[in-house]
């Protein structure tokens, strides 16, 4: 196995709003728990959950987007989230990010041209027509004609616009990618082209990818390894492989469960999904999962679970109170 | 790919292209266009066009009615009031877009850091907009010049202050909209600084909505000159302003009513001219109008 390139460990991430008149009540709302991963060199690493999981804001959180609570991220050896001025827009170089919606990820007043050349000008890589030149030769690396330089864009659909923002993502060169839902706006034959392109880029060019979704048929296609999360907390880490077709969680068990299988003859059996996620802001004790689970036991309602290691090497591990 | 269905259908871009196009369209807005054309080229052409010098007395012509050799007649001391309602569109014009322009600058830049900037910072610095706001814009103009004394420059300056509270809030909302956006995240991960971001992202966004109120609030501004002027807190006589040819006006209305009539259509035209091409364009601009 190579190096590992990003280490974060014990992120969390609470927003805390002040709510209620004249007697002020805080809500805090537990975005991100307690999430460790590790991403390698070329590795495609899948964060998966239900909507408000925290996968995004995790994601956020470990690029500074948004500055987290706790942990620590470090990236090649260097601290993340300590990182200030000089150092920090250089690590920003190193870890880019490619967005959900395409619509509101593209400044409508700036041409694409110029919004490919101006990260080059700002971190001093290529000026003029050199930066022109490059901006071009991404466009076309991500199936784009070069002429579209002059265009603005809404100009473009979804989907090309999806690609410029890959496109301005790799202006910077860097290492790392992390994908928030890239292709969970888009179409359904756009996705396909999409995710082809990122795994041809991954390929090309080595990236390592944080790969962000709620699908699990993509997750599985493009990510080496996956975990799950569960109410700002990760509960099963694994293979792509083993976690989405062998998962110990039971929450896991029910998202692989939920997922369309595209055999005719497995058609209308899909279990009913009990319940809903909780509120991050009234998080159950001991087990996140226990009120939805079907396995929950008296000491899940009590104590949090420790990690067990799954069997075999690197099959990952998983927080449940069934395995430990 | 040209094929793609689009999921999402996005807002265009309001352009600003667009929504000049869409003013154009207008009759209403195209009759204000005129009406504000016709009168700033007067104000602007008033030295090579204008029949007379406006401070020129013609003491055998005092209080002419209109006629062929002076179409809006002359005042008490034999002055062609044409001449002096051109001149004097030109000091309303000068401060106007004096105080406006500079308005749109300051109370625009502290809307933009305030609105982007938000929490404690953005809620303190809106109190003080909002105490401004609560100025009507005659009082506080009449507070700055008899302060000041009345000069040029001093209109400029209490008429712009009237004005940045509420450039200050047209900029604000919709920064704090567009902040939310995945392109101003997108440049933050991209290494960009808050100035750039600021600057070269959000700015161009809201240009057109600070536009719009400079167009409406150019129309209050010519108000409030012409007020002070009708008041004495204008610029000083002899010069030729249209608040202090209707002041000057009065003391003749029943028996020369086109001294002060004039001026007072002026004000009038200019004033509605302004506004209709204000509202013109913030039709033009409007999301919820804007795809019918």
């Amino acid at each position: 196995m190579t190096a590992p390139v990003l280490i974060v460990e014990g992120l969390r991430k609470h927003f805390v709003a002040k709510k209620g008149f004249p007697k002020p009540r805080t809500i805090r709302v537990r975005a991100v728990e307690d999430i460790s991963f590790t991403i390698h060199a070329g590795e495609a690493f899948g964060l998966v959950g239900e909507s408000g999981c925290g996968k995004s804001t995790a994601a956020r959180a470990l690029l500074r987007l948004i500055e987290p609570d706790a942990g620590t991220v470090t990236w090649k050896g260097e601290n993340v989230l300590t990182a200030k001025g000089a150092a920090l827009k250089a690590l920003r170089r190193r870890m880019q990010i490619v967005f959900q919606d395409p619509y509101s990820s593209l400044d409508p007043r700036q041409s694409i041209g110029s919004a490919l050349m101006e990260p080059m000008h700002v971190h001093g890589l290529a000026e003029g027509q050199e930066a022109r030149r490059r901006a071009g030769a991404l466009l076309e690396e991500v199936g784009l004609p070069p002429a579209a330089l002059d265009r603005f864009p809404h100009e473009f659909s979804g989907g090309q616009r999806q690609r410029i923002g890959i496109a301005r993502a790799l202006t910077v060169e860097p290492e790392l990618i992390v994908a928030d839902e890239p292709v969970s706006a888009l179409d359904v034959s756009v996705q396909a082209q999409v995710l082809l392109l990122m795994q041809d880029l991954r390929k090309r060019r080595g990236l390592s990818f944080l790969f962000v979704s709620h699908d699990l048929s993509v997750v599985r296609w493009f990510c080496d390894r996956v975990a799950v999360m569960y109410l700002g907390r990760i509960v099963e880490e694994g293979p792509a492989g083993r976690v989405l077709a062998n998962p110990m969680h039971p929450y896991a068990q029910m998202l692989r469960d939920a997922s369309p299988v595209p055999d005719p003859a497995r058609r209308g059996v899909l279990p009913r999904i009990i319940g809903e996620i909780p509120s991050a802001a009234n998080p159950p004790p001991g087990c996140p999962f226990h009120p939805r689970c079907v396995h929950a036991m008296p000491q899940c309602s009590q104590v949090m679970p420790g990690w067990t290691l799954a069997a075999g090497d690197n099959q990952g591990g998983v927080a449940c109170h069934l395995h430990g | 790919m040209s094929t793609t269905q689009e999921l999402v259908a996005p807002p265009a871009p309001a352009g600003w292209k667009r929504a000049l196009g869409k003013a154009r369209s207008n009759p209403t807005t195209a009759v204000g266009v005129v009406i504000c054309i016709i009168i700033m080229a007067a104000a602007i052409l008033a030295p090579w066009v204008a029949p007379y010098d406006p401070a020129d007395q013609d003491i055998f012509n005092r209080l002419q009615p209109p006629s062929a050799e002076f179409w809006l007649g002359t005042d008490q001391f034999g002055r062609d009031i044409l001449s002096r309602l051109m001149w004097g569109g030109r000091i309303s014009l000068t401060v106007s877009l004096g105080a406006i322009f500079a308005a749109a600058i300051i109370g625009g830049a502290i809307g933009l850091i305030s609105g982007y900037i938000g929490g404690r910072f953005d809620l303190f610095v809106m109190q003080v907009m909002d105490v401004l706001l609560s100025f009507p814009s005659l009082i506080l103009g009449l507070i700055v010049v008899a302060l000041l004394g009345p000069e040029l420059i001093n209109l400029v300056v209490a008429i712009a202050l009237t004005a940045i509270a509420p450039f200050a809030r047209v900029a604000r909302a919709p920064t704090m909209a567009l902040k939310e956006r995945a392109f101003v995240e997108a440049g933050r991960a991209l290494g960009f600084s808050h100035t750039r971001v600021l600057f070269r992202h959000i700015l161009p966004n809201i240009m057109s909505e600070v536009m719009v109120m400079g167009t409406l609030w150019l129309a209050t501004a010519v108000r409030v000159e012409a007020s002070l002027s009708f008041i004495g807190l204008g610029v000083k006589p002899p010069t030729a302003t249209w608040g202090g040819m209707t002041r000057d006006g009065f003391e003749n209305i029943l028996d020369a009513p086109w001294l002060a009539v004039f001026p007072g259509l002026a004000i009038l035209f200019l004033v509605l001219g302004l506004n209709m091409v204000g509202d013109g364009l913030r039709d033009a601009t409007d999301p919820k109008l804007r795809n019918e």
